[in-house]
């Protein structure tokens, strides 16, 4: 694929490789462009604005829905603009308790959740006196599912889990695990974050009830994410903030809320970054999400198959991945390796990636996480192979003893 | 090949040579300072023993395990503490300890340059 040329941060950094999408992808210059083209020729608020600027702005809102609903395969009205992933899950840790049925009192996720798909539902369960469960998972990086059919049963409200792993890129069994949760009548909720960018998501053959990802990690600004509820769901569930736009009528006294989804979208939301959202799946689209599957995956298993081969490399690779490609160097921290690699201009995430009690699972204090996405090319993972051979030859040449005593003797 | 500016030099030869042969690594069996300092964040841990007469650091070392840096910056600090006296190891700032590397280092691992001197801190309270 040739599609470097559309992203700008190419060109101003010459030479950059870029292999940290998985924490926040670049952007095209159709992204970038439409949020210019908001602010130069659309810029109002929209839901209130009689006149036709606001009414072009309003629209254009809407039109990024469809695209969203259609892209996730959803209706327009179960599609809720957010700031995040983060803040999503943090909406549902809120507003579903007042569905729960109160003898199911268990939240069902799994080890590898990143700290965002952890923290919310821990001061849940500390609110409302409810049980976590983790399903565990195995030495293959992969979830446990025996593990799974012990933990998810008729005591279970919700489970909630990643599609793909953060830090391994696993792609787990979703629609497996979401059949189970439903046999017992669970809420299921997905955090798609690391698998949107990457492969196709239907939200009724995977039988999610609730879908978050952010909009920064699939070529759209930052500041942007999407919800989707089920509308049924949504329909029953009270609103998470409170203001302007989301209330039918208001009087001193009391106040009735606006149908779904504007219920849920208090105050003046993220416009620019919601209409760039549609456009970069617009974006996507056009090259076709599959194509550029495959593409990353390509690349993943090239520089696995290459980096393998380097004495001392260990690497953390699933069988069905996607995006990521983890490891470490032995005898270095995933911080020296991250920024050794930082002065041949590339660019990966290294240590813990939110992902604390997975490294704990593992003993291990990081990763060195080189993650892809549409615009890297066979040239970017040969640069990484270079560089990490480097490395390790820089790590194992033979040492010096006198010039140490004499480095040492310089400190007094 | 390099273009980062901040970063050159942070993974010199030198420095790679003290960090796959520290010196001072270990622990004082008389200690009369022992103090151990984490970074949750990374995993770094550093604990460091004195040995301390008359007011003076008669010796110095360090044990636990870390990055490069944290490695690097806690062999040079059990170094320059050898024969300091207390009030001067107490007076020991961030920029002595970036003096210490006589590279420039990434604003990003400025914390485990700092590791050590934290542990020292430690010792002392």
């Amino acid at each position: 694929m040739k599609h470097k040329k559309d992203f700008p941060i190419f060109e101003s950094q010459k030479g950059l490789v870029y292999l940290d999408s998985a924490s926040t992808s670049q952007k095209p210059k159709q992204v970038i462009k439409s949020i210019v083209d908001s602010y130069e020729t659309t810029n109002a608020n929209i839901h209130r604005g009689i006149y036709d600027l606001s009414q072009k702005a309003t629209k254009k809102y809407e039109d990024s829905k469809k695209i969203i609903a259609k892209f996730i395969k959803a209706s327009e009205k179960e599609i809720i603009f957010t700031r995040s992933t983060t803040e999503s899950i943090n909406f549902l840790a809120y507003t579903l308790p007042s569905i729960l049925s109160k003898e199911k009192d268990e939240i069902v996720l799994t080890e590898m959740e990143h700290h965002s798909n952890i923290v919310p539902w821990q001061q849940l369960a500390k609110r409302n006196n409810m049980r976590l469960k983790f399903i565990r998972v195995k030495d293959d990086f992969t979830l446990d599912l025996e593990d799974a059919k012990r933990k998810i049963n008729e005591k279970t409200a919700i489970v909630s889990l990643m599609h793909v792993s953060n830090t391994f890129g696993t792609i787990n069994p979703v629609k497996w695990i979401f059949n189970l949760a439903k046999k017992h009548n669970s809420i299921t909720v997905l955090d798609a974050a690391q698998s949107v960018a990457h492969m196709k998501i239907d939200v009724r053959d995977l039988n999610c009830d609730f879908l978050t990802f952010s909009g920064h990690k699939i070529y759209a600004p930052m500041g942007i994410g999407v919800l989707y509820g089920r509308r049924d769901l949504l329909e029953r569930l009270s609103p998470f903030n409170f203001g302007g736009d989301m209330i039918k009528s208001v009087t001193l006294e009391k106040s009735e809320w606006n149908t779904i989804p504007e219920r849920f979208e208090a105050g003046t939301q993220n416009i620019e970054g919601a209409i760039a959202l549609g456009e970069a799946i617009r974006y996507l689209e056009k090259i076709g999400i599959t194509k550029i599957g495959k593409w990353e995956k390509d690349l993943i298993d090239y520089a696995a198959k290459e980096l393998i081969k380097v004495k001392g490399i260990k690497i953390y690779l699933p069988r069905n991945h996607t995006g990521i490609l983890s490891f470490n160097v032995e005898g270095l921290h995933s911080h020296d390796v991250a920024s050794m690699l930082d002065d041949y201009n590339i660019c990966i995430r290294a240590g813990h990636h939110c992902n604390m009690p997975l490294m704990k699972r593992f003993g291990i204090t990081g990763t060195a996480r080189a993650s892809f996405a549409l615009y890297n090319t066979k040239e970017d993972a040969d640069k990484l192979i270079l560089a990490i051979n480097e490395v390790t030859r820089k790590l194992n040449n033979s040492s010096k003893r006198d010039q140490i005593k004499e480095i040492v003797r310089k400190v007094k | 090949m390099k273009h980062n500016d901040l970063n050159i030099g942070m993974y010199k030869e030198d420095i790679m040579e003290l960090y796959k042969n520290p010196e001072n690594f270990g622990e004082i069996e008389n200690a009369t300072h022992k103090h151990t300092e984490y970074n949750s964040f990374c995993g770094d841990e550093v604990t460091i023993t004195l040995l301390v007469e008359k007011d003076k650091v008669k010796d110095a070392k360090f044990s636990g395990s870390g990055c490069v840096i944290s490695t690097v910056s806690s062999t040079l600090l059990t170094s320059k503490l050898r024969g300091m006296k207390i009030s001067e190891v107490k007076r020991l700032t961030k920029n002595d300890m970036l003096k210490l590397f006589k590279v420039k280092i990434n604003p990003a691992r400025i914390k485990c340059v700092l590791l050590p001197l934290e542990a020292v801190r430690g010792t002392l309270k």
